[in-house]
């Protein structure tokens, strides 16, 4: 969706640790993305490497670790997986699932120089 | 993809603000400045334009910033800033791989601000909604028959969000609710921070409604708070009716969807029942509105419920003023209790 709008995120946070924590380069950030959460993983790497230039975080290794979507079920009473938004119940087959999980997207941790 | 999004050397305008660039460059370095070109800088804001320059770095606010109140800006430095770049901060001899703990939402920043602009409109008894919506679906004209049949019930004032043009904000302006217009450049989305500010140049009343008209998209500006009480989606049925399993962000994170445009549903082959059903299945508990602006069909409801909102948003703020209030009394007897001893 809006990927660039989020690496430029990144970087931000990324740069504001820079300054807080007084290091210089980013070898690798760990983002978690959740499979809800609209965020294309190549899309992202791809924004990533155009907004890290000149930056603490060019060239940085980015690892994503996806999260499972989760959803509870009214009907089941019970937390299911879900794929994606309009998917239905593993169990039920139906509708009535409130998305309790994986519409993270936060940064995680750094390695830095 | 979207390779729009806030990416490219776009630029947001607000309307109505005269305003100074503020520049952020490809190495991330932050002015510090009075003016890139060197000239006086005196945030009057009392012109036509403001033009916040996005460079292809883009950026965001690193200071903490009210926004309710006064309009000039003053940031405690010269420019505004929709970030701060590392400024050369690094210390020598720091050489040794580490590894830093974040755990920072990505939107946190964005969320800082709409938890201010929602903070601020709490306060003031401000209905906020931010109505979104793919280009086309009469947005425009479905606001400007609510301002219209809203006169005398209660205040309107109206955020447009477009990547060009102020056509919108005349439209609304044509009506004689105050509008305030916002131009993304290439963003495809408005965010927390750029309605913030148009909040400072609108000013809408204590106990009014804001309408926020989200630029046209259905996929990015689901992901934005901008510190509205509500989302609501409009889908007009000359869109397709599986429009909310193609974009189903957008319909989760929505309150209500006003299905619109309803006057042309003799001439097309819209499935009404079917396009709820599938709204339902993204979002159980999203209340459906069927509305025309051409007929006034579901006017009666959709009004309802924006003056059961705006009701509800000032008693809110009376119960916050009354809260301090009680507590200003309180104090003030302790005060008044301690300063009597001996």
């Amino acid at each position: 969706m809006h990927e660039m709008s989020l690496a430029e995120s990144v970087v931000q946070i990324i740069e504001d640790y820079a300054r807080r924590e007084g290091f210089a380069r980013v070898r690798a950030v760990w983002l978690e993305i959740g499979s809800l959460s609209g965020v294309e993983t190549e899309a992202m790497r791809f924004c990533f490497d155009a907004a890290s230039r000149a930056t603490p975080a060019e060239g940085a290794r980015l690892e994503i670790v996806e999260l499972p979507g989760t959803a509870w079920c009214m009907k089941c009473s019970e937390s299911v997986a879900v794929a994606a938004r309009h998917d239905p119940c593993p169990r039920c087959r139906g509708y009535q699932l409130q998305v309790t999980g994986g519409t993270e997207m936060r940064v995680k941790e750094l390695e830095v120089d | 993809m979207c390779t729009t999004c806030g990416c490219g050397k776009g630029e947001v305008k607000i309307e109505g603000q005269e305003h100074g660039d503020w520049h952020r460059h490809e190495d991330g370095t932050v002015h510090s400045h009075p003016h890139a070109q060197g000239a006086e800088h005196t945030h009057d804001h009392g012109g036509e334009q403001l033009h916040i320059h996005r460079h292809a770095d883009g950026t965001v606010h690193s200071h903490s910033h009210a926004h309710a109140g006064e309009r000039a800006h003053d940031h405690g430095h010269d420019q505004l800033h929709y970030g701060l770049g590392p400024a050369g901060a690094h210390a020598p001899g720091m050489s040794q791989e580490r590894m830093v703990r974040i755990e920072q939402d990505i939107l946190g920043k964005n969320n800082e601000y709409a938890h201010l602009n929602r903070q601020a409109f709490a306060e003031r008894g401000i209905f906020a909604v931010n109505l979104v919506s793919s280009p086309g679906s009469g947005k425009t004209t479905l606001l400007c028959r609510t301002i219209q049949a809203l006169k005398g019930r209660v205040s309107v004032s109206v955020i447009e969000g477009d990547q060009q043009t102020a056509h919108d904000a005349d439209r609304i302006r044509a009506t004689g609710a105050p509008a305030v217009q916002i131009n993304t450049g290439k963003g495809c989305h408005l965010d927390a921070h750029m309605v913030g500010h148009a909040v400072e140049r609108l000013a809408p009343p204590d106990d009014s409604v804001l309408m926020i008209e989200n630029v046209g998209n259905l996929v990015c500006p689901s992901s934005f708070d901008l510190g509205e009480a509500h989302k609501v989606v409009i889908l007009a049925v000359t869109e397709g009716e599986d429009k909310p399993l193609k974009y189903p962000d957008m319909f989760a994170a929505a309150d209500v969807m006003l299905l619109n445009k309803t006057d042309l549903l003799p001439y097309l082959g819209f499935n009404v029942p079917l396009c709820i059903e599938y709204a339902r299945r993204i979002n159980p508990g999203i209340r459906v509105i069927l509305t025309s602006a051409i007929t006034g069909e579901g006017f009666g409801e959709w009004l309802d419920w924006i003056t059961a909102g705006a009701k509800a948003a000032g008693a809110r703020k009376s119960q916050t003023v009354e809260a301090l209030k009680r507590r200003i009394t309180e104090l003030e007897s302790r005060l008044a209790a301690l300063s009597g001893r001996p």
